[in-house]
């Protein structure tokens, strides 16, 4: 066999592995996935049953109609959309301009700003909700979207500036200087230069916010209160009762609130591209 | 375009003197090149023109107004960076037209001064091409196509060519010089490379350590080198340095470094009982060392061995051993002699220079 048989072989099953790890990867990912999936579509009497097969005999949609007519499905998918949305949306805009000020500015406090902000990374989110409901309740926003606002927006803040001000470190200085020369403010500079090259950053930032709070329950389960202001995470859970549990509806609320979170990463995957900076200064 | 002042700038960074009351003044149509080597200051110096840099102490003025505390936009320079920092996100037309827009000049004036700028720059097939997609010699075409565009008061240049390759450098070096022929614009330019200062300035400002070294034209730095440093940064290849002592031979000075001995003519040393005793440096440059043969104006042969020929193509590199000292001689090539033989060497006592040894500055005429 030849030296170049040989390389081609080798590549042929460096391929083959590479692709079977990848495969039983993505299986043992999309399981659970397919199971519920499965369970949403059998009728009430196979709730129970061990078939294994993806389509149910006698499959139906009813579990979906009557999570979406029976119950308040729809209204908690709303708040947890605009709960989850304020807070990305805020949440980004808050890091992005608290990392640029990490990033590019010299003032005191800044090296234990940063470690304080890791810091708080560490300690587990159940820790925080004692000092959280204290806080909202202070504040008077108990049972509100702006309490659960805040509340997810302060807890991803840290992770959200890390990430940005780790990006922003990337970008050459010699950019903003160059646009000030040309004209604009240091803002104009963030704005104009930085923020357009930050995309693949800003993106992780937003979908990280989005994905912490669009499944976040403890902190909701001690604000909200009232059926009309749960977001999704708590009125699935109310499908739960005491003797009996609604395991369709479960199922099929739980594969409908997994749209939202698709449609965000397919959209955003288009940002997260690598080489923005590319051309920019001598590479 | 403007006159540019420097009034004893001082720039510390914390505690580290980075200049030390720098004192220029740049006239309007100028084309000074700022040189020294890295960590001179030079590009510091740069920066607070460009006010990107605060001012420890000292005034900058621009035809005649104090910028110390001016925004960058606001005092009308365009400055090319050492690394292009050209936008990326936007095509070489919106990199160009950038500060137009925001200063939001007319979109027909915008058109206009691109396409000028553009013509001048060879860049019109390439106005809609984003930075990634050109050579690094179009990515300053375009860099400095965005200075022109603004028609800046005056031109800031960092070190624009650092990041070329030889050829491409020599081809922008061209451009440069063309640019500012039609521009006939004030430029200051800082470059570590003593080529390009020579080639492209009107006046050489020469600094190390934070302090000027010698303001004045190419030739006058290469001809009348004001302290050793300047003698050692600028000439390529280096000048031969001899260090001895001077002494006084009946009406004569004498020069002795180890084998070396010469007799220092009057013209070069007025008044030879001023510095009878004193320790200088001799400085020769290549260039005149004289191999094998004598020339008006010469000094007595000294005996030398050839220790390495390098070849140059029309020019021949000699490293010539005499006593303890090592000379290099630049000569016509081919010389005809391999090393190991023994060599006569002479200096060209007309383009000789005396350093005191202590002060390091020029005392020859």
């Amino acid at each position: 066999m030849s030296e170049k048989d040989a390389i081609e072989r080798r590549r042929t099953v460096k391929y083959l592995l590479i692709h079977a790890v990848i495969i039983l990867a993505a299986a043992i990912c999309v399981y659970p996935l397919l199971r519920i999936f499965s369970v949403s579509l059998r009728p009430g009497d196979k709730l129970f049953s061990t078939d294994l097969s993806l389509i149910p005999d006698g499959a139906t949609f009813k579990a979906y109609a009557s999570l979406l007519k029976d119950t308040m499905f729809l209204r908690w998918l709303w708040n947890s959309l605009l709960i989850t949305l304020a807070t990305s949306f805020i949440g980004v805009s808050l890091a992005s301009t608290a990392a640029y000020a990490f990033s590019r500015f010299r003032f005191p406090g800044k090296k234990a700003g940063l470690i304080l902000l890791l810091s708080s990374q560490m300690i587990p989110a159940g820790m925080l909700i004692l000092p959280l409901f204290l806080m909202i309740m202070k504040l008077k926003l108990m049972n509100t979207y702006l309490g659960m606002i805040i509340a997810y927006s302060v807890s991803s803040l840290p992770f959200s500036i890390w990430i940005l001000k780790g990006y922003y470190d990337t970008i050459p200085r010699s950019l903003e200087e160059a646009a000030l020369v040309d004209g604009t403010s240091q803002v104009g500079a963030f704005w104009r230069i930085i923020l357009p090259l930050s995309t693949p950053a800003l993106s992780i930032a937003f979908l990280f916010n989005f994905t912490t709070a669009w499944n976040e329950y403890l902190v909701a389960r001690v604000v909200l209160f009232s059926s009309k202001q749960y977001t999704w995470t708590l009125g699935l859970f109310e499908l739960q009762g005491q003797y009996i549990t609604q395991w369709g509806m479960f199922a099929a609320g739980s594969m409908l609130v997994t749209i939202p979170v698709l449609a965000v990463f397919l959209y955003s995957s288009k940002w997260l591209i690598s080489g923005l900076t590319l051309g920019s200064v001598k590479g | 375009m403007a006159s540019v002042q420097f009034k004893g700038i001082v720039k510390k960074f914390k505690d580290n003197l980075v200049l030390n009351g720098v004192d220029v003044d740049i006239k309007d149509h100028e084309f000074v090149v700022i040189v020294g080597p890295s960590g001179c200051g030079k590009t510091t110096l740069l920066r607070m023109l460009a006010g990107l840099e605060d001012i420890t102490g000292g005034d900058i003025l621009i035809d005649g107004l104090r910028v110390n505390e001016l925004h960058p936009s606001k005092r009308q320079i365009a400055m090319v960076f050492q690394d292009y920092a050209l936008y990326p996100h936007m095509t070489v037309e919106e990199n160009m037209s950038f500060a137009l827009r925001l200063r939001k000049t007319d979109k027909a004036e915008i058109g206009a001064r691109v396409d000028e700028a553009a013509n001048i720059l060879q860049l019109q097939k390439f106005l809609k091409r984003m930075p990634k997609q050109l050579s690094g010699g179009q990515r300053q075409r375009v860099a400095i196509g965005r200075a022109i565009v603004r028609k800046p008061k005056v031109f800031l240049f960092d070190e624009p060519l650092s990041n070329l390759d030889a050829k491409l450098r020599e081809e922008m070096r061209v451009e440069i010089a063309k640019l500012y022929q039609r521009l006939n614009a004030t430029i200051i330019y800082v470059t570590h490379d003593q080529v390009e200062a020579m080639t492209l300035a009107g006046r050489i400002v020469i600094m190390n350590h934070g302090i000027i070294q010698q303001v004045g034209s190419p030739i006058e730095v290469y001809r009348k080198p004001a302290n050793l440093f300047v003698a050692g940064f600028i000439g390529s290849p280096t000048m031969n340095f001899m260090h001895g002592k001077l002494a006084l031979d009946g009406e004569h000075l004498r020069f002795s470094s180890g084998d070396i001995k010469l007799t220092i003519p009057p013209y070069l040393l007025h008044d030879p009982k001023k510095h009878d005793g004193r320790e200088v440096t001799v400085g020769v440059r290549p260039d005149d060392v004289l191999v094998g043969r004598t020339a008006d104006g010469c000094s007595d042969k000294v005996d030398g061995v050839l220790e390495v020929c390098e070849l140059l193509g029309h020019r021949e590199n000699l490293y010539i051993k005499v006593g303890e000292t090592r000379l290099l001689a630049t000569v016509e090539a081919f010389f005809d002699r391999s090393p190991g033989s023994a060599v006569q060497v002479c200096f060209n006592y007309k383009n000789m220079h005396v350093f005191d040894k202590v002060t390091e500055k020029r005392i020859s005429e």
